[in-house]
């Protein structure tokens, strides 16, 4: 199967269409129907597959980078009378069961990244809908901090998914109707199994929309919300934004390279490495430079880089067990851009750099391989990159040094970054959900800040799984990853879902975890996908015939 | 290097390279002086500074692997000694079957290997633990030495496995080990893992039994161990299986002597029925029915160790690769057994018979049932003793379902031979069956040392060659 490329840029968009007026932008779906990402099916009425997907997270990203004086963004359709179906039935129906479960992660993480938008950079998003939106359309309206809906008497949002196809409403639905827009239950209930949705007053009423607006009114009516979301952004005035240019990448049979990262496949032991590369000098001394140097800033690039490298691994790796991940660098050089990148103030661009961190972290935390650190000589986990030992399952850290390799042993560094910027999707740094019954070993570990951490130390304060000699290092790594490659991948895929989402629930854990837990399994049962389930059935004229046991 | 030569250039006698192997190098420097501790508390007692004329592996080589010498004890070399390793060999039985053998730990089977392995370990210091007390009351200083070759041996065993814990099982292997020399049989706190292993061996016929059946028992653990995938697990217990046959040597001959003495007494005195317990006992010699009961005591504490007769461990273990049946490699058969039954005795509807089960989950039943047979061939031995003396008595394997405290049977109250009846019943009848508190204190009351060279307790006859090929009168022990 042909590779899933995650890169493109707005001149190879074929599904979406941005437009700059000032500070505001319009972002307008107008789905190509026969630019399926596969075979098979036609993209019809707005209905998207992963390649729209794509192209939407394009733009997401290069909203925040390239247009800071962007503070609105209206979500609108390019189609007359239709605002999105929806992601498409057929392409569904036909897809392999990883590939939907890996197409509705990106999607769940691409509205979430909406809304991270809208929360951190004061960049909102107004979502205009003429006509239907169905299914996967109004869950992309969902994300939007306002909705409005055109009064013209059959225009309707809809959650169709139970009555129609069997399944339910995955990318986020059910969960934002019931907990950011907190529609009544009893309601929420009613709407879930009306394949038709609900329009006009009601829908306002019961919350679904923000208000309902006659069609002659539309445009005023976004002219004035857009102005009104804008006036409260805090996202600066006159500020220039750097390009996202194409990452430079090389494919091999069993490799991708990039120029900080590198990603090694060994087939036999079905693990990959990830190799994070520190930065090649110092950090710039002021903020101002991180413009300057746009999409080569170290920290920019490396998690354009990793970010791709992840995304890549979960479509078109689906047989690698494990992903390891290690580093190679100068730790000091780490922590000063760490400095630069909190010290910046109110620096736009430091910003969204951090938050682009954030996400990428969580985008490692909710990949359904086993993650695994291995802290070695030459590597340089400090500030931001132990961030990414913490987002594994295992750290392994070695005492000491290794027979032949006069590099000096391994060291850990925490600071600031590690203690607030980068939230898990509970709501909890890394260290504060690893050591949630034990808030003394937080406090230790934030008392350590600053200092380099070896082995034995990071082991005795929580921060690794396992600190080895050289005596111990091979064979144990070697025996974990044996291990982890033997086990049933479901069986580890579930436990390591719920073993790193220690405490609070959050509307985005509630997203990746009970919704796509239930959607997952609904998406294994043939009353969805058999021969004579609803998704298979769709589209026949043929009504489904199910298992009338309740599980 | 050759691996029939021991290395004696470090501390350990070994073939395995050790002093170009860190990891174990350094694992073992600092486990050795836990085990010397272990074996001054609780090796031998008081016998720690004797001179014993003791037999010490040199090679692995079957023609020339021992060297006699006296030794004290703490001062034995024990050492790490693996069976040549086979050009090509093959993984015998099971889903890997026919891949090389693995070199290294799979770690897909790391956990269950390394269960095995301490299993096995825990029993080697666990049987010295129980027979420490046995020196002050040994029979003739040829069985002392005997009881010493045991336990040293015993000790290396202990030092075989703990060389697989170290060398391939990392910090986990290492606090295994370090536990092995934690435990202690018998005790309520930390007991050994094994039932068998935890009995008290209160004196020398109990010693020849347990030497018997429950190294028997060890024997056959091994065999089925020397089967395994991984190879240096396999290596290690083809080694350790020739030191294995003196135990058994031991035993057998043991209880073979205290027959041959009992008969020639009853013989001697003119009394011609084996069940005139007091006639026989006032001639200072231990009765057949005694005898008798001491054998079904050990024989079915032995059978427990085989586990459960249906066992989805054992089914893991064989088709992982990792533990064979006995003489896998004789067996005409797949070696994989995903469709294969094997007869199982049960009880069903108030009767014994034998049902079919998947040959998988009977791995234990067949092991077990390949060790009665090997049982019954040294009890027809020893039947041939009392034939030949004229005294007409034969000792017989109990029912298997006898006196058990693990497996189906053991909620059953049945005869040894097979009776079924209430437990109160079975309570009431026990000491026709098993050592009394009476009887084990007339065998006490036989317990007194006999330490003069070549001179044998009136109890056991003298063997009929000596160690080495000795006079009668070599001095095995000297005491200091």
């Amino acid at each position: 199967m042909a590779r899933i490329d995650f890169q493109t840029d707005p001149s190879h968009y074929r599904h979406w269409r941005l437009e700059f007026n000032g500070d505001t932008a319009n972002l307008i779906m107008d789905v190509d129907e026969t630019a399926g990402l596969f075979e098979g099916y036609e993209l019809k009425l707005n209905s998207y597959d992963l390649g729209v997907d794509i192209e939407l997270y394009d733009a997401i990203q290069r909203l925040r980078f390239e247009h800071p004086e962007v503070k609105v963004v209206v979500l609108r359709s390019g189609k007359d009378r239709v605002f999105c179906a929806g992601a498409n039935i057929r392409m569904l129906a036909g897809a392999t069961h990883a590939h939907k479960v890996n197409f509705c992660k990106f999607t769940n993480e691409t509205r979430n990244a909406i809304e991270d938008a809208s929360d951190h950079s004061g960049q909102a998003y107004l979502c205009v809908i003429n006509g239907t939106a169905a299914g996967g359309g109004y869950e992309l309206a969902l994300a939007a901090d306002h909705i409005i809906l055109t009064d013209d008497g059959s225009s309707s949002v809809a959650l169709p998914e139970v009555p129609l196809l069997a399944v339910l409403p995955g990318t986020g639905g059910i969960t934002r109707v019931t907990d950011k827009r907190k529609v009544r239950r009893d309601r929420a209930d009613v709407f879930c199994t009306i394949e038709e949705g609900v329009k006009g007053a009601r829908a306002v009423d019961w919350r679904l929309v923000d208000e309902v607006v006659p069609n002659s009114k539309i445009e005023e009516t976004v002219k004035a919300r857009a102005a009104e979301f804008a006036a409260r952004s805090a996202r600066p005035s006159g500020a220039k934004g750097i390009a996202l240019g194409p990452l430079a990448r090389s494919f091999g049979e069993d490799s991708v390279d990039y120029d900080l990262v590198h990603v090694e496949i060994d087939r036999a032991a079905r693990m990959a490495t990830i190799t994070v590369d520190g930065p090649g000098r110092d950090a710039p001394a002021d903020a101002a430079a991180i413009a300057a140097e746009g999409d080569q800033f170290w920290p920019l690039k490396l998690a354009r880089e990793l970010d791709d490298a992840i995304l890549h691994l979960r479509l078109n790796e689906m047989d690698v067990a494990v992903i390891a991940f290690k580093s190679s660098g100068d730790a000091a050089r780490v922590l000063g851009y760490d400095a630069l990148l909190e010290n910046a103030g109110d620096d736009w661009l430091a910003r969204e750099i951090l938050h682009y961190w954030k996400r990428v972290l969580k985008r490692i935390d909710v990949t359904s391989r086993s993650l695994v650190a291995l802290i070695e000589p030459g590597s340089c986990f400090a500030g931001t990159l132990a961030e990414i030992a913490f987002a594994t399952d295992r750290a392994y850290m070695l005492i000491g040094q290794l027979e032949g390799d006069n590099r000096p042993p391994p060291e850990l560094h925490l600071n600031a970054l590690n203690f607030g910027r980068y939230p898990m999707s509970n709501d909890l740094t890394r260290l504060e959900t690893r050591f949630l019954g034990e808030p003394d070993s937080l406090d230790a570990a934030r008392a350590v800040i600053g200092e380099a951490i070896d082995a034995e130390r990071a082991e005795e304060l929580g921060l690794v799984t396992f600190a080895y000699d050289d005596i111990d290092w091979e064979d144990e790594v070697r025996i974990f990853l044996e291990e982890r490659a033997s086990f049933s991948p479901d069986g580890l895929t579930g436990m390591e879902a719920n073993i790193r989402f220690a405490g609070p629930e959050t509307m985005e854990t509630k997203i990746f975890g009970r919704l796509t837990a239930w959607q997952n399994w609904i998406f294994q049962r043939p009353n969805a996908v058999g021969a004579e389930g609803a998704l298979r059935r769709y589209g026949s004229g043929r009504r489904p015939d199910y298992d009338i046991t309740r599980v | 290097m050759d691996m029939t030569d021991v290395d004696y250039s470090t501390k350990i006698p070994n073939n395995i390279g050790l002093a170009e192997d860190r990891r174990v190098l350094k694992a073992l420097e600092q486990w050795h002086p836990g085990y010397i501790d272990w074996w001054m508390q609780m090796g031998p007692e008081g016998f720690q500074e004797a001179e014993v004329y003791l037999r010490t592996a040199v090679s692995v080589d079957p023609k020339g692997w021992a060297r006699f010498g006296y030794v004290k004890m703490p001062e034995y070399r024990w050492g790490i000694l693996l069976a040549p390793a086979e050009e090509g060999r093959v993984i015998p039985f099971g889903a890997h079957k026919g891949e090389p053998a693995w070199q290294d730990v799979p770690g897909e089977h790391r956990a269950l290997l390394r269960r095995l392995i301490v299993i096995q370990g825990d029993t080697e210091p666990a049987s010295v633990e129980q027979q420490r007390h046995l020196g002050a009351t040994a029979p003739s200083l040829y069985d002392l030495r005997n009881l010493f070759q045991v336990n040293v041996e015993e000790g290396r065993h202990l030092w075989a496995m703990v060389y697989l814990l170290h060398k391939y099982f990392g910090r986990d292997g290492r606090e295994e080990a370090d536990e092995l020399l934690r435990r202690r049989s018998g005790s309520a706190d930390k007991p050994r893992m094994l039932g068998a292993f935890n009995e008290a061996t209160p004196d020398w016929l109990s010693f020849f039994m347990f030497t018997f059946f429950t190294d028997r028992d060890g024997k056959m653990q091994l065999e089925s161990l020397a089967q395994s995938g991984f190879d240096p697990l396999s290596r290690t217990c083809r080694f350790m299986l020739t030191e294995e046959a003196h135990h058994m040597f031991v035993g057998e001959t043991g209880v073979g002597r205290t027959i041959q003495r009992t008969c020639e007494a009853m013989k001697e005195a003119g009394i011609d029925d084996p069940n005139a317990i007091d006639q026989v006992r006032a001639l200072g010699v231990i009765d057949l029915p005694t005898i008798q009961k001491k054998l079904n005591l050990h024989f079915t504490l032995s059978l427990d160790l085989f586990g459960a007769e249906i066992s989805t461990n054992a089914a893991n273990a064989f088709t992982a690769g990792l533990k064979g049946r006995f003489e896998e490699t004789k067996i005409d058969d797949d070696h994989v057994l995903t469709d294969a039954t094997y007869p199982v005795l049960e009880y069903v509807d108030g009767r014994f018979e034998e049902v079919d089960h998947p040959a998988l989950s009977a791995i234990n039943m067949r092991l077990r049932d390949d060790y009665i047979k090997d049982c019954e061939k040294g009890v027809g031995r020893w039947n041939k003793i009392i034939e030949k003396t004229g005294v007409d008595f034969a000792l017989s394997l109990p029912h298997q379902a006898f006196h058990r405290h693990i497996g189906a049977f053991s909620s059953l109250s049945v005869s040894p031979t097979g009776e079924i009846m209430g437990k109160d019943e079975w309570d009431a009848r026990r000491n026709e069956w098993l050592p009394s508190a009476a009887d084990g204190d007339y065998i006490d009351s036989l317990m007194t040392p006999c330490r003069n060279p070549g001179d044998y307790a009136g109890w056991i006859a003298p063997p009929r060659v000596g160690i080495d090929s000795k006079p009668g009168d070599f001095e095995y022990v000297k005491l200091a």
